[in-house]
Parts: structure tokens; sequence; C-alpha cells
């Protein structure tokens, strides 16, 4: 069963750098997903590990077999393509059975596989349609059929939901998962959806730049965020500027226009340095008036958005920063804007960061 | 100025009376210069037919002639799909920018003008000075063999450009998806890539096909005196006349006798083509993907790189640039190019007929593309409906088809009925119709390939459909603009049957240098002033002007300035 190990591999385009010495190790039979905004390297990286394109430099391994100079005919993977890739001139069942004839197999060894693989996918008709003729959903599913026909271990997944509807990718990303786990399969998805990659995954990379940034579990990298940019692209952050000034434990940052707020400083990053605070906006609390309390911030509704299972608020403070907080729409009191407020939030859940050299918008960029 | 012409344009082209009155004149003058005149042509000479039906051995010959055709033309195309796709997959798929230059170099035969090509075909081939130097005597005697090595070197670049444009389109997703699922390289060419680009093969099969089947003043200087083909037949036809040795009748009826023939067997053949093409599929062959892994392989990929360019590059390159080397030696004796350039004896009737072809070749050129965007617009816009539509595709395709010395000499019959056309203009209508599909076929294929969405965003945006032509579909659609005139003035400035056929005094470049070979070879009477020398020049002038032309032409599109 296999692991696949990216050891050190580089891939560079002219002088842009696609992938930049990466390595990551993907375990057998976990899902996993490559999550990361366009221009990342995620589509390379699966693309390497197809054998689609080859490294500049670096290794690659499928199982313990090294595989970076082995055609991708030869690696025992299954790849669905953003696009699908169903060859237009074949049927559906054409497609689907692909994959068994030119490995040889006989032709009744090549029909068992491929009703299989249609059962898995519950697709038993139009078979006989060709591609053009089909729905968004059933060719996304035949294409995971075909790849699932061909008999590999390991599946990759270019963005494999991309071009769907929301409501059809919502139920299709919970039984590609299934049929993954039901046939121990190792399975590498490629997307930019956050949400998609959370709901789905064992575990997640995500990339920035050619590079992984961090590799974790949906909760660890919602809850421990790495980097200001992990923050941003995995959910949603409030950041506020300020300066270390006092750093032991509990330390105090001092805001914009000297309002002074607690929070645990895991980095040990020493007084007078700049930082940036980062505040999940459904972590925090919100009450009417300003009531003085702990962590608190004062102030004023300035919008409110009704998002059905939340209400979205964006509250300018008393130093001028703007703040976002998601409150629950059906359990209480909405909010007016101009309303005065008070926003605590728990010093657990609010991540202090050194402030980034690039600066705040282009290290959060995507 | 040319804002408030632009002005006029655009509100003119908001008017639907107006725009249906141009797509309705593009379809008037196509059948009114370039579908009928050639078919009405043949259909008042037909009674000629009897006089010439009574004569057995001349007819015998015409049918021999006409079956040589076929054969050739069926073999040739063949072979040019078969050494064209690997050339083409080697500059679409390799990996070096030396590639490019290749990519050029296949367009080569388009540049040397016909005649000048079957010059230089015999001289490699089958004088003493081409590679017949290395074996002693005549490699290749005029004939069969050398007119299929001609007729495989000028219809070579067009399978080229064909099945190029056609990878160049090809989604490459495809082919990885096919790999990913266990095919090797071959395996996944055969069974995807290539039904894919299924159409695109067949239509490089078929354009090959009417190359050869229509090619006259080329083929007539590689025949030799024994071996006919059927516009070499028609030509014999009209030098018997000229000569005395036949009668106007035997003429006429032989030559719309074998028009007639090539005409509906070529288009029962295209028929055939057409509707077998659809249906023919390869079969996917257990055990074959484990033999094609083996070929796929570095050594097997190279030993089949290698084998391409060296059938382009002697086969197809260096015959066709032959005729140049006596150029360099008329450079090198001086006294021949100093003659030349000065126009002196029979070269001032040499820059009398360059001019004559390219100022022939830009008018026709212009009037392709004026006419022919209107009609490429209404076969891929699908203006007028579905059905007429694929008929005009259809009608498009005959003038292909005709040999253009059947066409020239039916044109002349139809154009002769009406009395005080000036010869020029016969030209210009004999080189129309023989160009008109080209420019067409590449234009609407282009039009086809653009989304619609496209220029219905530049309408929401407020641009009129002169704004939306000039600022969307020329601009994307501009390549193939300019690779349907380039066909269509290599093809005028080449042209050699038709305009034999038509003309009686106007003499153009490639008519001259028929002459001129003939000459040297001594075929008919030795003009004054003409050897191997003045040929290899005069063949060298054409090549290099025409190259010239079309390199200015690439570099304005790359500019973006057209």
């Amino acid at each position: 069963m296999p692991d696949v190990r990216v050891v050190n591999v580089t891939k560079k385009y002219g002088k842009l750098y696609a992938l930049d010495n990466v390595s990551i190790t993907i375990h057998d039979q976990e899902y996993f997903s490559l999550l990361g905004p366009s221009g990342c390297g995620k589509t390379t990286l699966l693309r390497l590990i197809a054998g689609l394109i080859e490294p500049d430099s670096g290794e690659i391994y499928i199982g313990d077999r090294r595989v970076d100079k082995v055609p991708p005919e030869d690696r025992d993977i299954g790849f669905v393509f953003q696009t699908f890739a169903l060859f237009p001139h074949m049927t559906a069942w054409s497609n689907v059975i692909y994959g068994p004839k030119v490995k040889n197999y006989d032709a009744k060894q090549a029909e068992t596989i491929g009703h299989e693989v249609l059962e898995l996918v519950k697709l038993n008709e139009r078979l006989n349609a060709y591609p053009s003729e089909l729905s968004g959903g059933m060719m996304q599913r035949i294409a995971v059929a075909r790849a699932l026909a061909a008999g590999a271990k390991t599946l990759l997944l270019d963005e494999p939901l991309g071009q769907l509807d929301a409501k059809v990718r919502n139920e299709i990303r919970y039984e590609i998962r299934r049929m993954a786990k039901d046939l121990k399969l190792t399975a590498i998805h490629v997307t930019h959806d956050q949400a998609e990659a959370m709901s789905i995954s064992d575990r997640i990379a995500v990339m920035k730049k050619g590079k992984i940034v961090q590799i974790g579990t949906s909760q660890e990298l919602y809850m421990h965020p790495n980097s200001l940019f992990v923050a941003h692209f995995i959910g949603e952050s409030n950041f506020l500027e300020g300066y270390v000034t006092k750093a032991n434990g509990e330390s105090e940052i001092e805001l914009r226009q000297g309002l002074v707020v607690k929070a645990f400083n895991q980095m040990n990053i020493k007084p007078g340095e700049r930082v940036v605070l980062a505040i999940r906006p459904e972590t925090c609390e919100m009450k009417k008036g300003h009531v003085a309390s702990e962590n608190c911030l004062f102030g004023r509704v300035e919008k409110s958005t009704f998002e059905g299972i939340v209400v979205r608020y964006e509250v300018r403070l008393e130093n001028g920063d703007r703040f976002v907080i998601n409150r629950p729409s059906l359990t209480e009191e909405w909010s007016k804007i101009g309303e005065d407020v008070t926003i605590t939030y728990p010093l657990d859940k609010a991540h202090l960061f050194p402030y980034p050299e690039s600066g705040l918008a282009e290290e959060i960029k995507v | 100025m040319l804002s408030k012409l632009q002005n006029t344009l655009n509100s003119l082209s908001s008017k639907k009376s107006l725009k249906y009155t141009l797509y309705i004149s593009a379809i008037i003058i196509f059948f009114a210069l370039i579908l009928v005149p050639p078919i009405i042509g043949i259909v008042i000479k037909a009674p000629a037919m009897q006089s010439f039906l009574k004569q057995p051995v001349l007819v015998n010959s015409a049918l021999g002639a006409i079956s040589n055709s076929f054969i050739i033309a069926l073999i040739v195309a063949a072979l040019d799909l078969i050494a064209g796709v690997p050339l083409a997959w080697l500059i679409t798929r390799g990996k070096s920018r030396w590639l490019s230059v290749l990519d050029t170099f296949a367009d080569i035969p388009f540049v040397v003008p016909t005649a000048a090509l079957g010059y230089s075909i015999l001289l490699f081939w089958s004088s003493s000075g081409g590679i017949s130097t290395l074996f002693g005597s005549s490699l290749i005697s005029p004939g069969w063999l050398l007119v299929m090595l001609l007729h495989f070197t000028f219809s070579f670049p067009v399978v080229v450009r064909v099945v190029v444009g056609a990878m160049l389109d090809y989604k490459m997703e495809y082919e990885r998806a096919s790999r990913t699922l266990g095919a090797p390289p071959l395996t996944a060419s055969r069974t995807v890539t290539f039904p894919i680009i299924k159409p695109s093969l067949i239509a490089a099969f078929s354009l090959a096909f009417a190359r050869s089947l229509s090619e006259t003043g080329a083929t007539f200087i590689v025949a030799g005196l024994v071996f006919q083909n059927g516009p070499v037949f028609i030509q014999n036809l009209s030098n018997g006349l000229k000569a005395g040795t036949i009668s106007q009748a035997t003429y006429e009826g032989g030559t719309v006798f074998a028009s007639l023939i090539l005409i509906v067997v070529s288009l029962i053949i295209f028929g055939l083509i057409r509707v077998l093409g659809q249906k023919l599929t390869l079969p996917f062959g257990k055990g074959l993907p484990s033999f094609e892994k083996k070929l796929s392989y570095k050594k097997a990929a190279w030993s089949r790189n290698s084998i391409a360019l060296f059938v382009f590059i002697v086969i197809v390159l260096i015959p066709s640039l032959f005729v140049a080397l006596p150029a360099f030696q008329a450079i090198a004796t001086g006294s021949t190019l100093a003659q030349a350039l000065m126009g002196q004896g029979i070269w001032s009737s040499f820059w009398q007929s360059l001019f004559l072809s390219y100022s022939l070749a830009a008018i026709v050129t212009v009037l392709g593309i004026l006419t022919g965007i209107p009609m490429a617009i209404l076969i891929s816009r699908k203006t007028f409906g579905k059905l007429p539509s694929t008929i005009l595709d259809l009608l498009i395709n005959v003038p292909l088809i005709v040999p253009s010395i059947a066409l020239g000499v039916s044109l002349k019959f139809f154009w002769q009925g009406i009395p005080g056309i000036p010869e020029f203009l016969l030209l210009v209508f004999a080189h129309l119709a023989i160009t008109y599909p080209y420019f067409v076929r590449s234009m609407s294929a282009a039009m086809e390939r653009i989304n619609v969405d496209m220029e219905e965003a530049s309408r929401t945006l407020g641009a009129r459909p002169f704004t939306v032509f000039k600022t969307i579909v020329l601009p994307i659609t501009k390549y193939s603009i300019l690779s349907g005139a380039i066909i269509v003035f290599t093809r005028s400035v080449s042209e050699t049957g038709a305009t034999l056929a038509v003309t009686s005094n106007l003499v153009t470049a490639p008519v001259l240098l028929v002459k001129w070979v003939n000459s040297v070879r001594g075929i008919v009477a030795p003009i004054a002033g003409v050897n191997a020398l003045t040929v290899g020049l005069a063949c060298g002038f054409l090549i290099l002007f025409s190259f010239i032309i079309l390199l200015v032409l690439r570099l304005l599109t790359r500019k973006g300035k057209i």
C-alpha cells in the first residue's frame, strides 16, 4: 500500500519557482488535500506526482519505488482532471473501461471492473451517451469511475469539483471520500476551496508561492494557524496591528491610538516589536452598549448583513480599526447599525504573530 | 477622416438590411465568378465530346492518364500523411527552440512556384548535376516516379500545416488522461489523439489529394515524354492544338471529357472520404499497447523523429531549393546577374512577367479576403441556417478538386462567349476561383474556434458589429487570415495550368519559366539567351521575392500591426 513521498522537489518555469524545495509525506490510505490560492503550485505538485511533468530536482516515491523518472502509465495512479478530460469520441462506458483495455485485461474482466466502478459511483444509466450529452455531475462520476477502473491504489484529484454547481459539489465531495476510504486508496485532492478541503480531508497542506506553509488536520489549521497567511486563508480573521508592551505569558499589546489589549504570546515576541493580533469573527461575543470586562473591545456597528445561519457585523473600534464579528442569527437579538457594542474575545483563540517584513497586505495576499 | 469613416461603417454595420446585402453579395459573387463559370464552360462544350469519343486511341490515352492521376493522388496523399504527421508531431511536441525554425522551413515548398519546383525536382533527381551525380547516371528519369516525388514535395507542407494547426488546437489533457490510465505514448496517440483530430487528418489527406490531382505546370515538366496524368493529357492536347496536330473539336472534346471524368470521380471520392472517414475507427488492438510501449520510448522516438526529419530534408527541402544552386553560379559569373538586373535581352520579359505575377497575386489576395470573409462568416456562424451553411461549405470545395488546367480551360470556354472581357480580368477570375476555397476554409475554421461569448460581451459593452469585427474577430483570427492570404498569394504566384489555359498574350512568371525550361530541355525551339544558368537565376529570384514578401507578412502579424 503506497505512501507518497515528495523529497526536496523543485520545479521552475523560466525564472518562476512553481515549487521551491518542497518535501511532504502522504500516508497510506490517507485522504490528503493540497490547498492554496491560484498559482501556489498545488496542481504542479499533483502533476509531478502523476508524472505529467518532471521535476527539475528532488525525488518522488510512491510506496517504496522512486518514480520521478517513471512515465505516468507505469506509476499506478488514477487521475481525475478538473475538466474531466473524458474522451469526446468515446461513450461513457468506453471511457470507463479504457484503462483495463490499455492494460490488456481480457474483455470480460474489463467489463466486470467497469460495472463494479459504476456501481461505486452510483451510475448505471446513459452509459451509451457521449460526454457532450452528459450533465456536469454525470461527467464527474464517469471521470472518477474511469480513474478507479484502472485499478490504481493512488487517486489524484485536480480540483475535481470545480466545474460543478454548489449543491452537486457538496453532495459529491463526501461520495469521493467514501469511495476512497472503501477502496483503501491513498487520495490526494487539489482544491482552492477551504470548506471543501476541511470537510473531507484527513490532513491538509496549505501552499503559498511554491512552498508548503503548514500541514495539519482541519482543526489544527483552523485553531492553530502557524502564520498570518494560514489564519487568513483558512476561515477568516480580524488583523489588529500593534506593538508588544509587556511580554510575560499574557502579553499586552498596544494597538493604534494607544488602545491596549491582552493576548497569549506563544511565539515569545519581545517588547517593542511590531505585531499582528489575529482574532476569528466567530470566536467573539458581542454585547450591546459599552460594558467593561476582560479582553474587550468597544466599538459601533457600521454594517450588518444577514447570511442565513449568522449575522455578520462590521464594527468600527474606538481606535478606528475595523472588526468583523459573526453572531448566530436565530438565537440572539440583532444589533442595529449605529449601536454601541462591546466585543469580547477568548485569549486562547487570539493568535499573536510578528509583523511580516513584506507588510501585512502582501503577506495575506492570495 | 479615418474616425469619420469608422463611425460611418459602424452605424452602417448595425443595419440588418446592409448586413444581409453584404452576405447575399458574397453568395452571388461565389456563384457568379467562382462556381458557375467553370461548370457552364464545360457543359456548353459537352457536344464537342462526340468527335473526341470517335477516336479510341485518344480516349484510351485519356482514361489511362486519368487513372494515373487518381492512383498517384491517392498514394501521394497517403505518403504525405505517413511522413507529415511525425514531422507535425515533432514540431508541436518537441522541446528544442530550433523547432520553430523547422516550422518555417516546412513552408518553403509553398514559396517555390510549382513550375520552378518541378524544374528543381527534375534537376535534383534526374539531371547529372543533382543527386544523380552520386550514382553516375540519372537516378530517376522523368516519369511516374518523379511525378510522385514532385507531388509529395508540394503537397507535404499542406499536410504539415493542417496537422500542426490541429495539434496546436488539441487539448493535451486528453492524452495526459490516457497516460494516467496506463496507456504508453503511442497507444495514447492511436486511441485518443488521432481519433480526436481525425477531421483534420481527413482534411489534410483531402487537400493533398486535391493538390496532386489538379497540379499541371510542374507535373508537365517532370512527366517526361511518355507518362501522362489527367492534367498533362489536357496540356498535351493544348500543345497538339497549337502545333496543328489535332483539331479544335478534338481539343475541346478531349478537355471536356477528361475534366468531366476528373470532376465526377473526384466528387465521388471526396464523398466517400467524407462518409467513410467519419465512420473509420481504428481497432483497439488487444496486445498492441505492449508492442507500442516498446516503440514509445526514447530510442524509438529518436529514430522516428530522425526519419521524419530525414524525409523532410532529403525529399522535400533540398530538392525544392536545388534550383537555386545555378542561381549562385549565375551570381558568381557576374555577367548573367548584371544582365538580369539591368533587364537586358530575355530578362526584360522576365521582369515584366514577374511584375504581372505579383500584381495579379496581390489583387487576387485582396479580392479573396474581401469576398472570402463574408462567406466564412456565413459558413461558420450558420447565418442562413444549418442546411444552407452545410451546402455552401461543400460547394466551396469544388474548385479545389478541378484540375487547374481544366478549370482554366472551362473558364476560357465560358468567358470567351462574353465579348470584351480583358485577358487580365480572365486571369483574375481564374486565380480567384482556384485560391478562393483555401482562404474561406482557413477563415471559417478560425471563426468557428472563436467563442461567440466574446463577441456578445463586446456588443453588451456598446460595440457595434463593425467594431466587434475590428476589435475582437480580426485580432483573434489574424493568424488564420494571414495563413489564408499566404496560401492565396503563393498559389496565385505559382499557378501555371489555369494561367496557360486562359491566356494568349499575357505571360506570368511561371508560364515564362515553363517556356524557358522547355527551351533548355529541348522540348520546344530554343529561345536565344536561355540556358540552365538563366533558368536557375530566374527561379532564384522568384523564390527570394516570394520568401521576402511572406517574411514581411509574418513579421507584420507578429508585431500585431494587422
